[in-house]
């Protein structure tokens, strides 16, 4: 074998000019895939990041048909004390997957400066486990937080910044707050504006939060109730393994009707930007069947040109007893060493791109979210999975030519001039 | 027995829809350790005769045995097997393999052909290089070589597997006068030493009278011996 690839090696090199225009597309494809690949991924985590981390977590828990309206911010799908309850047992029993988990209360309210009055989304949190669920949420808050496990205080109020800025509220002004109980009589509240929160894709958000007592105080909600538990797990890899689990778990909860109590989902169901994710990887796998498509023309040319200026060689050395499946083998080590060391050399370039991206700070915009760093890596499996898809389609595409070459007849390829 | 042995051979090829006999009814018999030309003008015949000899091509009719086999029903893979045990081969234009050295290109056949180990390899090449005169060529590429050092790698390139026969196809045709001389000389001396059978083609008188047995071809038939 070692022999085989010598000779194949030599072959390569005696066709300088051609083998290193195949290798440089070939390394110009790798380049592209790893740069590609390791910026838009890089991309994707940050902004999955920074969702999970500020806004959704991980996985959250609703009572069964939530999420279904979850635009009507119902208070009717409230999950009550023995529901809060079951979730716990069951996230405590986790503890190794399961990092924090956060009880949220979701209600829609007006909010009044006391001349005008405007709608507003809030949740109601316990916020030393808000921020354990969520810890980048308090980056979104304007103002010092110098605790950010009491980022929220009863009887103050987060507001979203745009409002603020309409109703020219500003920190310490007082608001009033009217909302429905789940029985529809209006209750209201007032509080003190302790802070602005920046809205996570955009300036239109509606959101802002308030300390889960006051909520229970505004909505007459006596005991413990919630309609939402945002987890955040140790692991986010795990996710889709975690939800499976917990989703298993959760199904022993049935009502009367023997209907499940719970539902779960991931920030993914919940979030639009899983479609930007989507397109992402949508991208990379075009990017990807580019390569192949590069990788599959210029091998399969290069090995069809070889066999073709070749042909007495391989009268000769068929002459002189070199089996066919050995022919064939002279053939394919061409093709897959073009490869190997393309690969290799295209992987050493497109590692260094990304070092290189990383070190000249290039920042980003994205919504709201200013001045982000692009901080570019890719995955060892990443690169390794490239290699292996640009090493397997050389070889396919070295085939047809080598089988070619090893089915010659020596009578003749010999007479061939 | 002979080493070679045609019984009624033929050979036709097919050009278009027109076919050609090329070969006509071949009876012939050669003993071990002779040296032998075919001999006639181009077309007559000579290539296809030692293509089949040399199990390179198949006959349209007849048997064709060599060392007592019958090679004219080989399957392509036996056909090579059986080549690169028993037979050795010298081509007109040398066909050395351009990206090995006179060394390697010699060593080919016993690496690629008979899976000889390394350590068995090295002593029966220098030994062939040496007989042909070429040891200080040895790291040399074929480009870097003259006609005649080219077809004397080939002679030891054709020997270095100890072939019961060595078929030449007009090995002096691409070679002057003296380097054709040197060659058939080298090739004579090969065969009384090493008792290896030579078979050659040429249209060349004067280097057909070195060989021991001539046969001439005419529009494919053998006329005389």
């Amino acid at each position: 074998m070692k022999n085989i690839f010598k000779i194949a090696f030599r072959n390569l090199l005696r066709y300088k000019r051609r083998t290193l225009m195949t290798s440089m597309l070939i390394i110009i494809g790798v380049v592209m895939v790893i740069v590609f690949s390791g910026v838009s991924v890089s991309f994707k985590s940050m902004m999955i990041g920074s969702i999970t981390d500020s806004m959704l977590g991980h996985l959250q828990i609703h009572k069964k048909g939530y999420v279904s309206s979850i635009d009507n911010l119902p208070l009717h799908l409230n999950i009550n004390e023995k529901g809060i309850k079951q979730l716990e047992s069951i996230l405590k029993k986790h503890n190794d997957a399961v990092d924090a988990f956060s009880y949220r209360i979701k209600f829609g309210a007006m909010l009044s400066n006391f001349q005008e009055t405007t709608n507003i989304r809030l949740t109601a949190v316990q916020p030393q486990m808000e921020n354990a669920a969520c810890p980048r949420l308090v980056e979104r808050i304007n103002g010092d937080i110098p605790n950010p496990d009491k980022f929220i205080e009863q009887g103050k109020i987060i507001i979203p910044e745009n409002l603020a800025i309409g109703l020219k509220l500003k920190a310490g002004d007082e608001v009033v707050l009217v909302a429905n109980n789940k029985d529809g009589s209006v209750n209201g509240l007032s509080l003190k504006v302790a802070n602005t929160i920046e809205g996570l894709l955009g300036p239109s958000g509606r959101d802002g939060f308030v300390h889960i007592d006051d909520a229970k105080t505004l909505l007459r909600i006596n005991g413990n109730e919630i309609n939402e538990v945002a987890i955040r797990l140790k692991n986010p890899d795990n996710l889709n393994g975690m939800n499976k689990l917990l989703a298993e778990e959760l199904s022993q909860f049935v009502n009367k009707q023997n209907k499940p109590v719970f539902e779960i989902h991931t920030w993914a169901d919940l979030s639009p930007f899983s479609t930007i994710a989507a397109i992402v990887d949508l991208l990379i796998i075009t990017i990807k069947i580019v390569l192949i498509a590069i990788v599959l023309i210029s091998i399969l040319n290069v090995m069809m040109m070889s066999v073709y200026e070749r042909v007495s060689e391989i009268g000769t050395i068929s002459a002189i007893g070199t089996l066919p499946s050995k022919i064939l083998w002279l053939f394919m080590a061409e093709g897959f060493s073009l490869a190997v060391i393309s690969t290799i050399i295209g992987n050493i370039i497109g590692v260094l791109a990304l070092l290189l991206i990383n070190i000249a700070k290039f920042h980003f915009s994205f919504g709201r979210m200013k001045n982000i760093l692009l901080e570019t890596s890719i995955a060892p499996s990443e690169l390794i999975s490239v290699s292996l898809i640009v090493i397997f389609i050389a070889v396919i595409s070295s085939l047809q030519p080598a089988l070619k070459a090893s089915r010659m007849q020596p009578v003749d390829a010999l007479r061939h001039v | 027995m002979s080493l070679v042995e045609l019984k009624q051979v033929t050979k036709d090829y097919q050009i278009g829809e027109m076919s050609v006999r090329a070969l006509k009814n071949i009876e012939l018999n050669i003993e071990k350790q002779s040296f032998v030309s075919f001999v006639g003008p181009s077309g007559s015949g000579k290539t296809t005769l030692l293509n089949l000899i040399g199990c390179i091509d198949k006959p349209s009719s007849g048997e064709v045995f060599v060392n007592g086999t019958a090679v004219n029903s080989f399957s392509n893979k036996e056909a090579a097997q059986f080549r690169g045990q028993h037979l050795g081969f010298i081509f007109q234009n040398f066909n050395l393999l351009p990206v090995l050295t006179t060394y390697e290109n010699v060593e080919y056949p016993l690496i690629m052909v008979q899976n000889i180990p390394a350590n068995k390899r090295k002593e029966s090449i220098m030994y062939y290089l040496e007989a042909v005169g070429m040891t200080d060529q040895k790291d040399k590429y074929p480009s870097q070589l003259s006609g005649g050092q080219k077809q004397r790698v080939a002679v030891a390139r054709a020997l270095v597997t100890d072939p019961k026969l060595v078929l030449a196809d007009e090995p002096t045709a691409n070679l002057d006068h003296a380097a054709a001389f040197k060659v058939i000389e080298l090739m004579r001396q090969m065969q009384q030493n090493l008792e290896t059978t030579f078979i050659f083609s040429t249209h060349d008188p004067k280097i057909v009278k070195e060989a021991e047995i001539i046969y001439t071809l005419e529009d494919g038939k053998l006329v005389t011996k």
